[in-house]
């Protein structure tokens, strides 16, 4: 029940730090079970790499059951690999073929600067959320949680937008690395909820500005953002950002 | 014997939190500026403090390992967070919470403790729907609830499966927006290494920023811990890969005792180990368990498929053997009783260690009832269960979408198979009742503490605990401290009390590289993890301590002979992180095994096999040991016990019962 | 005011300007093949030429022309800042990218697509309007300078361009890539402009699929009947 019999050839991307330039290297794995994750796929070589000398390569990945967001391959040409609503922890090997070969690369984006081999930096979505991704209540002033009823449909779209985890395959996959989807889910999710009307506009001015300080692209809506979401995410946030954006713009007395 | 004062407030156990809170000494808003608070860690408990202090108006620093606060493993809870609200008019109170949380800690709990966080808990609710977060509702517009483990009152609110990342981000929104104004400093990928202290109080932390691999020093004039559980100890756990005993362990070197740390849950519901080359365990909520019903085959060794196992030859042994809370037995409880199965030889599944988690009956009730919504008379079969499993999918949609991607099973066909995982720890740094440690200054929070959960925690009460913690206790209690601080100005980081600290984490690190050896971290982390499953598990006996603190004590010695970490101390080495959380894990196993064999009784999560009643039952015994556990680290490889008593004054001790 | 004159300069502020500009050029498209039509109805050319005549001398037209040119022009310098902004926002691309699996080859190329259309507009433009607006029909070849009614001669202009099988070709081609363009580009402006409902989104992208298809078909059907001398 341990081992398996798959052999697979893996294109990875090696870059020792920030300033290295970085390139594909190839590897062989062998015996790999299907029921392995992807990533245990990962530990099985780095584990390998450790005891031929080489160093391990390293990757972002904490809880390995797809809801931190910490993970982040770009597999096969796709984020998160090609089964669609997973992320890659959540990728097993049952989804390849033995002699497959599999290209592995970080998510590239000028404001996702790689740190180390498959490692990005992805603070920039920190500091979106910092401007204004938020309610301003301070701790001890809600009033009843039963106060303010919140018809079921609405309740249930903001959780669909608040079920973003932040792992950026959104802006990995975007050809123009946009980063909208993020930013729309966190603005549709606050902007469905009537505790976050006060705020709404000039949410909405502070997040786009932030957005846009930090060198992400422009949306074209070709929908690879909503296709890619491992947690399906829907381009009728980025509408919604879009239509708060102009009322914010130009029917709001409110600047951002 | 002398330094443990739980410093728990006189009076009447209903009013000592509220006379405690008019009474405290406070901080004017002009001092608040110029003190400086550590946060370490961005989970609930982390995170709601950093804001919440920051919202106050001291100056927060807040580290986390992870790349954003937003990742800590808070984030995976699934199921819940209880709160006595009583909106569905079941009869819930504080009082009831505090009860239920009491007895499910199989008595070894502080009252005044879990009192104040039953009172806390309705805020805590307020507090998250306040800040956005999308609680789930009813067709009337207002918060739903289910019920959990232990109880048999409906007060567990929820978002789907992921009530702990909603939660989560709630408090990561908070602190996001002060960290926007300035007000909280944040450090991410930064892991603490030492505790500073100078005076015999806690001053600081000695960082390591993991990108750059250099040390940090930071000051604070007070420290608080929010760094979560320890269940990685064992290697196979529902935590997250990063989840670490490292900032405890050292502060219980500096001082700070640890508490009962052989306390650990084992979850009932986690999907069944497939191979060796597992890295991690993924838990199925315990929500699962309001309609799943839990089964094995009632013939040993039965190799048929479950669903050609007919009803009248299937065990639904919760509910045989606890017919008042049945599948919704405490964890503690419907781990054990999973373990007895199939340790009996009724397991199911190739490895034999597994037991059903059935749908059916309740996916046919549900379609019954939609059924009977569309006017649908005497449904067939099939009718009914297509209905039902719509609302089965509704319910539960991601975990079984989850389940079917682990296992490649559809568990909407076929029954789940489950087996028990190591998924948290009640032990942990010993605190007053203001969450302060051994250490004056040194404060700790949530999971990372020992405070609420005694024994075994209920369901849905982590998230309650690490949020009543970071929102409603600590910013009051720390207040206390800091009031005697003004005084102080900030020390300088160049004091000798630093430097020194720096030194020793310097030392430990390149020690790490310089050792060479031959065995990778992860060959030595698996083989404690397997000790510890096996002695220090799920049932331990003294026979089996005594050998696993020998085999931890050598394994030790392996490990800091022959470990191999790659790269150098000074750039990005996550290898070299985990070489030094196994080292802690190591010396912390064997704390456990100490603590269990110390512990002559069955209580909780801790179930010594010696210690059980004919029925095979935990069997505490409440004259010898109704006492908290805190060790103190000698740093010569030793610990000594300091008892703290736990009196209980409002509840009457009695046998846990769940028949 | 403030507000509004930095609402343009931010990205979603970019895209409203291309989503504007583009549907703007679409009803400009519909006026166009509608006129285009006459050409089916009258095989004289005299309809043709009458509707080419109030284009070219009505005052409320010629002033729509220079808004036309401006949302044209707008359009265009829009989209190459936004393609090379998007560019500058991946600075190492991919090793392998499969962009296939998630969206559709002629939504990633609308910058590729309108160049094309660029190109052909140059030639489209000098074919016709430079003629009929600057040089005079009176210098072209071949063509007499009125028809019966006295207007200029547009319609013996176009019989004499789509002539030439290159030129046939090449708005055939160009009418493809308009068709592509105007797939993703239909819906893609009710989108950015925040349009997007359960109940009407279906429609608008249904209405997109169609109207892209049936323009570009009647534009391109034009120079091939002529070629051919079908109908006419």
């Amino acid at each position: 029940m341990s081992t398996g019999n798959m052999n697979l050839t893996l294109k990875v991307w090696r870059q020792k730090n920030s300033k290295d330039s970085g390139k594909m290297v190839d590897y062989k794995v062998s015996e790999i079970s299907p029921d392995m994750s992807f990533l245990e796929m990962f530990d099985v070589l780095n584990e390998d790499l450790i005891t031929k000398g080489d160093d391990p390569i390293v990757f972002d990945h904490d809880c390995r059951e797809g809801i931190c967001g910490m993970c982040s391959m770009f597999i096969n040409g796709r984020p998160h690999g090609p089964k669609d609503a997973v992320t890659t922890c959540q990728l097993h090997m049952r989804s390849f073929k033995d002699g497959d070969t599999i290209v592995v690369e970080p998510w590239r984006a000028k404001a996702f600067p790689v740190i180390k081999d498959l490692t990005v930096d992805r603070s920039a979505f920190d500091r979106v959320i910092a401007a204004g991704g938020f309610i301003s209540v301070n701790t001890g002033n809600a009033q009843d949680a039963n106060a303010l009823p919140i018809p079921k449909a609405q309740a249930d779209a903001a959780f669909e937008a608040a079920a973003c985890i932040g792992c950026g395959a959104c802006v990995a996959t975007c050809k123009n690395a946009s980063a909208m989807l993020f930013v729309s889910a966190k603005i549709s999710q606050l902007a469905l909820l009537p505790q976050g009307q006060p705020e709404r506009y000039k949410r909405v001015q502070n997040m786009v500005a932030q957005m846009d300080a930090e060198g992400f692209g422009n949306c074209t809506n070709t929908g690879a953002c909503e296709a890619e979401c491992p947690k399906g995410i829907s381009l009728e946030n980025i509408a919604r950002m879009n239509r708060d954006f102009v009322t914010a713009k130009f029917v709001s007395e409110e600047e951002g | 014997m002398s330094a443990i004062n739980s410093n728990i407030p006189e009076g009447d156990l209903t009013t000592k939190w509220t006379k405690y809170k008019s009474s405290v000494p406070l901080v004017n808003p002009s001092n608040k500026r110029s003190l400086e608070v550590i946060v370490v860690g961005s989970g609930l408990a982390g995170a709601s403090a950093a804001a919440t202090l920051a919202e106050m108006g001291y100056k927060v620093k807040c580290f986390c390992f992870q790349d954003s606060p937003r990742r800590a493993h808070s984030i995976a809870a699934q199921g819940g967070i209880n709160a006595a609200k009583n909106y569905q008019n079941d009869g819930d109170s504080t009082y009831r919470l505090f009860y239920d949380t009491i007895k499910g800690g199989d008595y070894r709990a502080r009252e005044a403790n879990v009192h104040r966080l039953a009172e806390v808990s309705a805020n805590i609710i307020d507090q998250c729907v306040a800040q956005g977060v999308p609680l789930a509702r009813e067709y009337g517009g207002l918060l739903d609830n289910r019920s959990f483990g232990g109880t048999q009152v409906q007060r567990t609110f929820y978002a789907a499966g992921q009530t702990g990342q909603q939660l989560l981000l709630g408090a990561y929104s908070a602190l996001e927006r002060q960290i926007g104004m300035g007000k909280v400093e944040m450090f991410t990928r930064h892991e603490m290494l030492e505790v500073v202290k100078i005076d015999g109080k806690a001053r600081g932390i000695i960082a390591r920023n993991l990108l750059t691999g250099e040390l940090e020093r930071h000051f604070g004039h007070a420290v608080v811990l929010g760094t979560g559980g320890y269940g990685n100890v064992f290697y196979l756990s529902t935590n997250a890969m990063g989840s670490n005993v490292t900032a405890a362990w050292k502060a219980n070197k500096q001082g700070a005792f640890f508490a009962n740390p052989c306390y650990t849950q084992i979850h009932p519901t986690c999907i069944p180990v497939s191979g060796d080359h597992q890295s991690k365990l993924t838990l199925m909520s315990e929500s699962l368990r309001n309609d799943g019903r839990i089964w094995v085959p009632k013939k040993k060794d039965d190799t048929r498929k479950a669903s050609d196992i007919p009803e009248g030859e299937r065990d639904y042994y919760l509910e045989r053997r606890y017919p008042a809370f049945g599948n919704l037995v405490p964890r503690d409880v419907a781990s054990r009783a999973a373990k007895e199965r199939c340790d009996a030889g009724y397991g199911v599944g190739a490895s034999k260690l597994a037991v059903y988690l059935d749908f059916k009956a309740n996916t046919e009730r549900y379609g019954r009832i939609e059924a009977s919504k569309a006017g649908i008379h005497n449904p067939d079969k099939e009718t009914c269960m297509r209905l039902g499993t719509a609302v089965v999918k509704e319910k539960y949609g991601n975990l079984f979408d989850m389940y079917a991607q682990i296992t490649g099973e559809n568990p909407y066909e076929t029954p789940m198979r489950i087996y028990p995982a190591v998924h948290y720890t009640m032990g942990g740094l010993w605190v007053d009742y203001n969450l302060m440690t051994s250490v004056p200054g040194l404060y700790c929070t949530g999971e990372a503490n020992f405070s609420d959960h005694g024994a075994n925690r209920l369901g849905a009460s982590a998230l309650m605990q690490g949020l009543a913690d970071g929102y409603f206790v600590l910013p009051y209690t720390i207040g206390a401290y800091l009031s005697k601080e003004i005084s102080v100005k900030a020390i300088p980081t160049d004091h000798p009390a630093f430097v020194e600290a720096e030194a020793r984490a310097k030392g430990i690190l390149d020690h790490f590289i310089n050792i060479k050896g031959t065995k990778s971290v992860d060959h030595f982390h698996k083989k404690l993890g397997l000790i510890m499953w096996e002695k220090c598990g799920m049932a331990r006996n003294a026979e089996g301590l005594k050998s696993a603190i020998a085999e931890i004590q050598q394994l030790k010695k392996d490990f800091w002979a022959d470990v191999r970490v790659p790269g150098s101390a000074d750039e990005y080495n996550p290898e070299l992180e985990k070489a030094g959380r196994v080292a802690d894990f190591i010396e912390l196993g064997e704390l456990m095994c100490i603590d269990a064999l110390n512990r002559n009784e069955s209580c909780g999560g801790h179930f010594r096999e010696e210690y059980q009643t004919e029925e095979g039952e935990a069997l505490r015994d409440d004259e010898n040991y109704a006492y908290v556990a805190a060790w103190e680290n000698k740093g010569d490889g030793t610990f000594e016990l300091h008892k703290e008593e736990l009196k209980f004054e409002n509840i009457k001790i009695a046998q846990r019962s769940y028949k | 005011m403030g507000s509004i004159a930095n609402a343009f300069s931010s990205s979603i502020g970019k895209k409203l300007i291309m989503g504007l500009t583009g549907l703007f050029l679409i009803s400009f498209l519909v006026v166009h093949c509608f006129l285009n039509a006459f050409v089916f109805f009258d095989k004289t050319g005299a309809l043709f030429n009458e509707g080419a005549h109030f284009m070219a001398t009505n005052w409320i037209i010629r002033a729509m022309e220079v808004v036309l040119m401006a949302g044209l022009l707008l359009h265009i310098v829009q989209g190459l800042r936004l393609t090379f902004q998007n560019q500058a926002a991946r600075p190492v691309k991919y090793a392998y990218n499969d962009g296939n699996a998630n969206s559709k080859w002629y939504s990633r190329s609308m910058g590729l697509l309108g160049t094309l259309l660029l190109m052909f507009l140059i030639v489209h433009l000098s074919d016709f309007w430079i003629v009929s607006r600057f040089t005079g029909i009176e210098h072209f070849n071949g063509s007499t300078p009125a028809d019966l009614n006295g207007h200029e001669d547009m319609f013996a202009v176009m019989k004499a361009k789509f002539s030439e099988p290159w030129r046939v070709g090449l708005y055939v081609l160009a009418m493809i890539s308009l068709a592509y363009h105007l797939l993703h580009g239909f819906a893609s402006a009710f989108q950015t402009m925040g349009w997007n409902h359960k109940k009407y989104t279906p429609i608008i992208k249904a209405t997109g699929v169609w109207f892209s298809i049936i323009i570009s078909l009647l534009f391109a059907a034009m120079p091939v009947a002529i070629y051919f001398g079908w109908g006419l």
